[in-house]
């Protein structure tokens, strides 16, 4: 029998990303780098140490091994505990059979068994491809405070982007009365941003029920989920349960998108900085890879950059995130871009608005990406994308906007 | 050959406390910081671990808190082990011996109780005072091989006396015959030239060692220099081995100078720092280096955690400094924690730990003649 734990948080880790598509090619979008040394994942698994909560379990599906192998024992962030600690749960099979997580609502569903082992009191969602520094234990005030079922985070959008998210309608106190998955005409502006607490015990019995339901559904031949959002706060909410919502104040980014994995790590170096990684209040914790401290050569040029331990930098580097060993060769430049770990950048190669893979190798005279002022008319512009592990030859040109998963 | 089960590594951390004083004054010499991120205890005990030695004993002396630390449960060196692992060796002061030591040897049968526990059937040796990157695993076999009593491991390098002559302790200069016949072992001798310098480690079978600590103790000797290698050595079948890996002996502030800037080198910088022998180091999950508009950055070894927004050059940065705007630091190690005014500007200079430097001063040390800011 494990000791009784107030808080498990359970991190739905199995998503594809497939609107980071040569990123994730073969690593869950959870394992993405971010930041100059973090991966996504980082950020919830660092937030639950900070906020006291040292039980998680990481629902796994899509491509775990460099998941599975950067999270380990847990240890980075003081999650390796006699009880509690971080559990990778991938889904398995029983002597019914088995079944892959049919949808974040399943994935719950299929370790109830895992939840209930420490009896707690309250379960957090939490999603595993946000930017964003929170106190868990805050929002768990909140809803013991308004007695409520379930409390979801939410942040203030602007109205024209509202439409792109899960939207929530609130009375005064905070109370959701209306819940619309991305809203052709919003009438609010707080958007969900995928953290939930419920009460163990009330989310047992609608996942169990939801479970039911789409089974049937499923058995007729009929449309049928399993998804949080969709089906749980849904039928919550039909049923007059509490819902609240929890205003979260402070910085937040989905980085769904290549554009916005992007902007994210640009924020990081924005002379008005939006996040900082530097502050030690909720430090942000990683796993460590043992390399000496960065070396800048005398050719080099560096400014108004983030770069990380391991890089050895001869060439130029401007408004850039440069990760862990990365080589940057005498006469590169490297400008407004993201270098993810282990990139080497050859002399002459030019990198501009670009984000390059882990590994990958831009030979001399390659130009990846242009910036915007460059641009033809007529031309496309947006962010080039080179993915991890592969080789672009000398002088080979990734226009804007390209998508590279190959050598070439 | 499974080394783990018959290797045992040993490092002394407070051996030569008194060469560099200024630094040690908080603490041993293995808590010196060197090459930005690093004490000098990395190096000996990351080699063991890449040596694939898995039992370490770490023998402090006095003002060990900093070491403490700094090596925990020995998480980081992968030495967390139910098998072995890494054990902090205080001083204690019993009826049969003195407590604080003054040499290896009388350090070593302080730790004798720690000795008979291991069914350890070599041990190898190591001081806090050579940064150096060694597999010991050749040497090993080579000890074992040639069936010596003791093997002592030395670099080529070049020895100046008059550089020599203000330590307290100083360099051994072994005269070697054929790279490994061991004839005899100078201490700080009186000239100036190549050498074979001695980087205070040597591999020891077992028994041996335990003979000559017990004998040596009886006789109220504590210097494996003056005892082993000079008035014993006939006694012993003494070997050496020569390593082709760069090595640097701190034997006083200029030598602990001359040490970080090494690293600014980028052929002796993948010496020291091998992909294959990584040099572990306690985490400060500090995030990486941000650099503000304007900054011009040369020829500098940068850890994880600063903050520049001025100038650097010819620098070593530890984790943590913070340079302000316009500010200049040319030629300086700036210790963790440090912090660097705006419009400051500073050469020459070595910051203590979380050392400060106020906006606008100037401070000019010689690169023959560093300054030290003590806080």
């Amino acid at each position: 029998m494990n000791t009784k734990k107030k808080v498990v948080a359970m991190l739905l880790a199995g998503g594809q990303g497939s609107r980071l598509y040569a990123l994730t090619k073969n690593v869950a979008k959870p394992a993405v780098p971010y930041g100059g040394k973090y991966r996504l994942i980082d950020f919830p698994l660092s937030n639950c140490t900070n906020s006291g909560i040292d039980t998680v379990g990481v629902l796994t599906q899509y491509q775990p091994l460099v998941l599975n192998e950067y999270i380990g024992n847990g240890q980075p962030w003081d999650l390796d505990r006699l009880n509690g600690g971080v559990h990778v749960l991938p889904p398995y099979e029983t002597s019914k059979g088995g079944a892959w997580y049919e949808g974040t609502a399943n994935a719950i569903y299929q370790n109830i068994r895992f939840i209930e082992r420490y009896d707690p009191e309250f379960v957090v969602v939490l999603g595993g491809d946000h930017i964003y520094k929170m106190d868990y234990s805050k929002m768990i005030n909140f809803h013991t405070q308004n007695d409520a079922d379930c409390t979801i985070s939410v942040i203030n959008v602007p109205l024209a982007e509202a439409s792109r998210f899960g939207i929530m309608v609130c009375d005064e106190e905070h109370r959701v009365k209306e819940f619309v998955e991305k809203p052709a005409n919003p009438t609010s502006t707080l958007a969900s941003m995928g953290i939930y607490v419920f009460n163990w015990q009330k989310l047992k019995k609608y996942l169990i029920q939801n479970e039911e339901e789409a089974n049937i559904k499923r058995d007729k031949g009929e449309k049928w989920s399993k998804d949080f959002g969709k089906d749980i706060i849904t039928s919550m909410l039909k049923d007059g349960q509490r819902l609240f919502a929890y205003e979260f104040e402070g910085y937040w980014m989905d980085v769904g998108t290549l554009d916005s994995l992007w902007e994210a790590n640009m924020d990081l170096i924005r002379p008005d900085a939006k996040f900082d990684l530097t502050s030690k209040e909720m430090k942000i914790y990683s796993r460590n890879n043992n390399m000496p401290p960065q070396y800048i050569g005398s050719d080099a040029m560096v400014q108004d950059s983030m770069i990380s331990e391991g890089s050895v930098i001869d060439g130029n580097v401007d408004f850039s995130v440069i990760f862990q060993g990365v080589t940057v060769e005498k006469g590169a430049n490297i400008k407004y871009s993201i270098i993810m770990p282990g990139a080497v950048i050859k002399s002459g190669a030019s990198v501009e608005y670009s984000i390059v893979g882990s590994d990958t190798v831009i030979e001399s005279g390659a130009k990846i990406g242009k910036s915007p002022e460059n641009v033809n008319p007529g031309e496309e512009w947006g962010i080039a994308v080179v993915g991890h592990n592969i080789t672009i030859s000398e002088n080979t040109v990734i226009n804007p906007k390209d998508i590279v998963d190959e050598s070439k | 050959m499974s080394v783990n089960n018959k290797v045992l590594g040993l490092i002394f951390a407070s051996m030569h406390d008194a060469n560099l004083l200024d630094l040690t004054k908080h603490g041993t010499m293995g808590s010196v910081p060197i090459g930005g991120r690093y004490r000098l205890v990395d190096f000996p005990l990351s080699n063991m671990v890449n040596s694939g030695i898995t039992d370490v004993g770490v023998i402090t002396k006095a003002n060990y808190i900093s070491l403490l630390d700094h090596l925990g449960a020995g998480r980081e060196w992968d030495l967390t082990r139910k098998h072995g692992g890494l054990h902090l060796l205080p001083p204690y002061i019993s009826g049969s011996n003195g407590g604080i030591y003054e040499g290896r040897l009388d350090a070593l049968n302080n730790i004798s109780a720690y000795l008979e526990k291991s069914s350890a059937k070599y041990i190898v040796c190591a001081n806090c005072d050579v940064m150096s990157t060694i597999d010991y695993r050749p040497i090993i076999t080579k000890h074992i091989d040639s069936e010596a009593d003791i093997t002592l491991i030395y670099g080529k390098g070049e020895y100046d006396f008059e550089k020599n002559k203000d330590e307290k302790y100083g360099t051994t200069i072994l005269s070697v015959v054929n790279d490994d016949e061991f004839e005899s072992a100078m201490l700080k001798p009186p000239f100036k030239g190549p050498s074979n310098i001695w980087l205070e480690s040597f591999i020891i079978s077992r028994d041996k060692l335990e003979e000559i600590v017990s004998l040596a103790c009886s006789l109220g000797k504590h210097s494996f220099t003056k005892f082993v290698l000079q008035e014993h050595k006939e006694e012993y079948k003494i070997k050496c081995y020569k390593v082709e890996d760069e090595f640097k002996r701190i034997g006083g502030f200029t030598e602990y100078w001359e040490a970080n800037r090494m690293l600014l080198d980028s052929e002796k910088r993948q010496s020291f720092f091998r992909k294959k022998m990584p040099i572990f180091t306690k985490v400060g999950d500090s995030a990486p280096v941000k650099y503000g508009i304007g900054t011009v950055i040369k020829n500098s070894l940068i850890a994880d955690g600063c903050i520049i927004e001025g100038n650097v050059e010819n620098s070593i940065i530890f984790r943590g400094v913070k340079v302000g705007k316009d500010a200049v630091v040319k030629d300086c190690i700036l210790l963790e924690g440090t912090t660097i005014g705006e419009k400051a500007y500073i050469s020459g200079i070595v910051t203590d730990i979380n050392g400060e430097i106020k906006e606008n001063r100037r401070l000019d040390g010689e690169l023959d003649k560093p300054l030290l800011i003590n806080n």
